[in-house]
Order: C-alpha cells, then structure tokens, then sequence
C-alpha cells in the first residue's frame, strides 16, 4: 500500500521535497515509516528534534498503524506567533 | 474565524468579525515582527504552515478557548510567507460579555497556537538562517562563521 507523505520547514529542506509518496507494508506504523525515511534520506539520520506525527491532519501517536492512502505529516517543533 | 493566509493581516476586520451586541468586551493580540531574537539583528521572518490542519488547529484552539470562558467570538488569522519586520503575523480577537474572559481567552489562545499548530517560523540574519524550534542553522555562507549573540 502507499501513503503521501508531506514535508515542511526544515524537513522540507533536509529532504529537498515537499512531497512523496512511499510503498509501505501492511500494518506499518508512522514510526516504522520515520525509520524507513531515515533510510531513504540518509539527511534525516540526524535529524534530532522531538517530531510530532500527523496523520489525516490530526496529531496521532508513534504507534499509530497506516492505510493505504494516508497523509502523514512528521511534524518539527511548531513555532507560530 | 480560523484562517492562514499570505496577505498582510487587518485587525480591524477582525474585530468587526468578533463584534456581538452580547459583548461588552473585545480583547485583541497582535504578533509583530521583531528586529533581534538572542543578541542578533534579524532582517525578516518566514513562516510556513501546514495550511490545512493548521486552519483546524486554529480552530480547536478557539474551542478549546470557549469551553474554558464565556466567550462571545473568536478570531485567530496567521500570516505565512515573508513577514518584514514590524508587521503583523498573528491577529487574534475575543469578544466577550466581560474583560476578564475576553483577556483570559485571548492569552490562552497566542499562548496554545505556539504550541500546538503546524506553523514554523524562520529567523533570517545577515549571516545565516534558522528555523526556530530546532537546531537546524544554516549560514547562507557556510564559510562565515555565525557571529555571537
């Protein structure tokens, strides 16, 4: 299954994308998906910020397990305002 | 109203959003763009947003503001994009029946956009940028070294 995965701010920049789409397997969590985008981007390996997880725009946990077609956002440390 | 936007930021269409003949308050907060942050001169800020849930967080923040006051309206607008210093990148405005739910509603609501809603600022210095909130420093040119702040 497939998921998109969008990028912003520094991951954006880290990465050189906005936006991918990844093949993942069944059961996967947004954890397992982080690990495997560590592998794909080796720039993301020493990414050492605490990231939140969104998926479908509502924040979830690191054990959070995928659908096909979800959108999963890796969410470095908000500064709004 | 929970909105992020590119076009600079009119307060007063806000306040005429949050306006109620059951208000005998309006509270607002503005965001400015500041020149200096920790000892260095910034030239301008950029904000990024994740537009989408950003406008829904936005929005949670004002629930979560009204369950905790009686609160009238509430209207939370964010600027993304290039912001030049002393403009405007948040807008907030709380009417209420009484000041003292409209000022506490308006605090709560700067205070939880910060941490909780997909924006992301970037400092730009003379030397360098930064996203903020994280350690991710790039100078613009890798031989100057950052000047100390």
């Amino acid at each position: 299954m497939k998921v998109k995965v969008k990028f912003f701010a520094a991951l954006r920049e880290c990465v050189g994308s906005s936006e991918i789409t990844r093949e993942i397997g069944e059961g996967s969590t947004v954890g397992e998906l982080w690990e495997a985008l560590q592998r794909d981007y080796p720039k993301l390996t020493p990414v050492n910020m605490a990231l939140l997880y969104a998926v479908n725009r509502d924040y979830v946990s690191t054990g959070h397990v995928l659908q096909d077609e979800d959108e999963v956002v890796f969410v470095p440390p908000v500064s709004g305002g | 109203m929970f909105r992020v936007t590119e076009k600079s930021l009119d307060l007063h269409e806000l306040i005429v959003f949050v306006s109620s003949p059951m208000a005998g308050a309006i509270a607002t907060f503005l965001g400015t763009a500041r020149n200096h942050n920790s000892g260095r001169r910034v030239i301008s800020l950029e904000y990024e947003a994740y537009p989408e849930m950003a406008e829904r967080e936005l929005a949670r923040v004002g629930e979560e503001a009204r369950r905790r006051w009686d609160v009238e309206r509430i209207a939370i607008v964010h600027r993304i994009g290039l912001v030049q210093i002393s403009e405007v990148s948040v807008a907030i405005a709380v009417s209420a029946a009484h000041r003292h739910e409209a000022f506490e509603a308006c605090r709560f609501a700067i205070e939880e956009l910060k941490k909780t809603v997909p924006i992301w600022k970037k400092e730009v210095f003379e030397d360098g940028e930064i996203w903020i909130g994280t350690q991710s420093e790039r100078p613009l040119n890798p031989a100057t070294e950052p000047k100390n702040g």
